[in-house]
């Protein structure tokens, strides 16, 4: 192996893993259960796993749809649509938050009839915060689906409307459950990244303990006053993390083609 | 033919990008009418616009008086709503649900209750011999439980007409024969029209009543097995049916060859175009030119090819016109037969099948 691509390659891998073995050093193991009972900390983490959950059920209801409209049909600013569809994935979270804000807070284009209509405000709420989350995690899902809807064989869909089935059972029956390896690794992506959404959470829901604050915006804040409650939350959210990427593996970390 | 009226009658053309096909077929109530052709040639385009996967792009698909696709008034049945079972080629099994979850597809689709479309299912599996494989799954199949599953499963929907596409390609040649009997069997309980596609002539002789064949999108001839076997109208069907097969120009008894060469041929006072068929075993292989006899024809040629085919070895000959011929394996060697050895062919005229030339050959 040539000196000047091992060398970087290894200076890559130290500066990789070494701030996580940092955080497991630091890990106040003895302490930990007390770090994470804290109020704050259990609050944050509920909160989290609940607004991440509800994320990924909204996006399995409406984003699954979406994916089989752009892998089944076509129709006219089709790639437009799907340019903006996963313009999320790349667009700072911030800027979504921003406008999420510009659309939905009480003087937003939306916002303010939800307001005088209904009395509805969103912004700063458990609300915002799921839609903050949808906003930035909900493309995740999109695109790995549609590429399984892209990629499936649409034999069988053929085959199940020559015995009788409609449109709907068809894609019920036959499709869904044909991609069902896909539609699972989209909804754990999808419900990873909402776990860990901080920018557009942040500027459109705020961080109000028990309400808004997620686990991320928790171990930001906890740095300052309760570096303990911050490293412990850092470790649970790897500790998914972890999990998350093991339960993908044989989608992501095989060499090669997949055969 | 029995009332039309109750079977299935196709006058359409699909078209697919380039391809157009263009055919006119019908086929009875208990019928079944096998489509032969090469790859290509526009039998899967064929079924997929019976089947409703496909609109046809001009004319009309009609199932027992009932319309399911009429280009000229737009009038179209979805698949789903056409009582057709369709056997895929490759089956297409649903990998994800178990045999018996495969059969009660179509029953459930169709609006029976869970109970009623399992009890269909349990019907049609222990029809086919299939009960004891009702929890597995599809990839745990042999080819030819497989086979036997996806004509379940086509059959479980109590469909009006069967479509077959290549329903035995892919079997190795070992179980084919089996399954091949018992299709045959299946096919004459079913009731109504059945179109099987296939590239395999045998197949198409032993499972179908009646025969089209089908070249590049266009129906080539129409016929009795026996008939499309013994009077092959085109080349690829003679081919495939293992005979010799000339074009050509009758006055009487002779007939000149398109491609050089005469025959004489029995005289039943031919004019005109004709085609002229000759099993590869009438003919005479010879050293020697032969003095005359019962035999009319006799020509030079070369040989340039041995193939040898089971109990016999065919002979590709060059000459005036081109033939293979079959000879035993003894003759070869007694006749000390090789590439480029000079012989003489005979073949008596009694042994040629003449029959007009035209486009489209029906008995």
């Amino acid at each position: 192996m040539p000196a000047p691509l091992l060398v970087p390659a290894l200076v890559a891998v130290v500066f990789l893993i070494l701030p996580l073995a940092g955080l497991l050093v630091r890990a106040p193991w003895s302490s930990l259960a007390s770090a994470l009972s804290g109020s704050d900390a259990t609050q944050a983490l509920v909160l989290s796993v609940w607004t991440s959950s509800v994320t990924t059920a909204i996006a399995l209801i409406i984003g699954v749809p979406l994916a089989w409209v752009l892998a089944r049909t076509t129709f006219p600013g089709q790639r437009l649509l799907r340019a903006l569809v996963t313009l999320p994935l790349v667009l700072p979270p911030v800027v979504g938050g921003v406008a999420l804000l510009l659309a939905f807070s009480r003087v937003g284009l939306v916002g303010r009839y939800l307001d005088s209509w209904f009395g509805l405000t969103i912004p700063f709420t458990p609300i915002a915060v799921v839609m903050a989350e949808t906003f930035v995690a909900m493309p995740f899902l999109i695109i790995t689906v549609e590429g399984a809807l892209r990629s499936a064989d649409q034999g069988f869909e053929e085959a199940a409307a020559t015995l009788g089935a409609s449109r709907m059972t068809v894609f019920r029956r036959v499709t869904v459950p044909l991609i069902a390896p896909s539609l699972g690794a989209g909804a754990v992506l999808c419900w990873a990244r909402a776990l860990g959404e901080f920018g557009a959470t942040i500027t459109f829901a705020g961080s109000f303990p028990g309400q808004t604050e997620t686990m991320p915006i928790a171990v930001y804040y906890a740095l300052e006053n309760d570096p303990n409650a911050a490293i412990a939350l850092s470790l649970v959210l790897l500790v998914v993390s972890v999990v998350v990427l093991v339960s993908l593996r044989d989608r992501w970390l095989r060499r090669g083609p997949v055969a | 033919m029995t009332g039309l009226a109750d079977g299935l009658a196709v006058d359409a053309e699909v078209s697919r990008g380039e391809f157009v096909l263009a055919v006119s077929l019908t086929a009875a109530p208990g019928q079944v009418v096998g489509v032969l052709g090469p790859n290509g040639a526009g039998k899967s385009t064929l079924l997929s616009a019976v089947a409703g996967l496909t609109p046809v792009s001009a004319g009309r698909i009609s199932l027992a008086g009932q319309v399911l696709d009429d280009a000229s008034d737009g009038a179209f049945v979805e698949a789903a709503a056409r009582p057709v079972g369709f056997v895929f080629q490759n089956y297409r099994l649903f990998p994800h649900l178990t045999v018996a979850g495969n059969v009660e597809f179509a029953p459930r689709a169709r609006g029976l209750g869970k109970q009623a479309a399992q009890a269909a299912a349990a019907y049609w599996l222990s029809r086919l011999g299939l009960t004891d494989l009702a929890d597995r799954k599809p990839g745990q199949l042999s080819g030819g439980q497989a086979q036997r599953v996806a004509l379940a499963r086509a059959l479980a929907g109590e469909p009006r007409l069967l479509l077959l596409d290549e329903p035995l390609s892919a079997l190795d040649a070992g179980t084919r024969l089996d399954v091949q009997a018992e299709l045959k069997r299946h096919l004459t309980d079913f009731a109504g029209p059945c179109l099987l596609v296939t590239h395999d002539p045998l197949e198409a002789l032993v499972l179908a009543d009646r025969v089209l064949v089908l070249e590049q999108g266009r129906i080539v001839q129409e016929g009795t097995p026996a008939h499309v076997a013994r009077q092959p109208a085109t080349e690829y069907v003679a081919k495939l049916v293992g005979l010799n097969l000339y074009a050509g120009h009758a006055d009487g008894a002779k007939v000149a060859l398109d491609r050089g060469g005469m025959l004489v041929v029995p005289d039943r006072g031919q004019h005109g175009e004709v085609l002229v068929a000759v099993r590869p075993s009438a003919i005479v292989v010879s050293t020697h030119q032969p003095v005359a006899g019962s035999a009319r024809n006799a020509w030079p040629a070369r040989v340039v090819g041995l193939t040898l085919l089971a109990d016999r070895v065919r002979l590709d000959l060059d000459g005036t016109p081109a033939a293979l011929a079959d000879v035993t394996p003894a003759a070869v060697a007694e006749l000390s037969l090789a590439a480029g050895a000079e012989v003489w062919l005979t073949v008596k005229a009694t042994d040629l099948e003449v029959y007009p030339h035209s486009d489209v050959q029906s008995a």
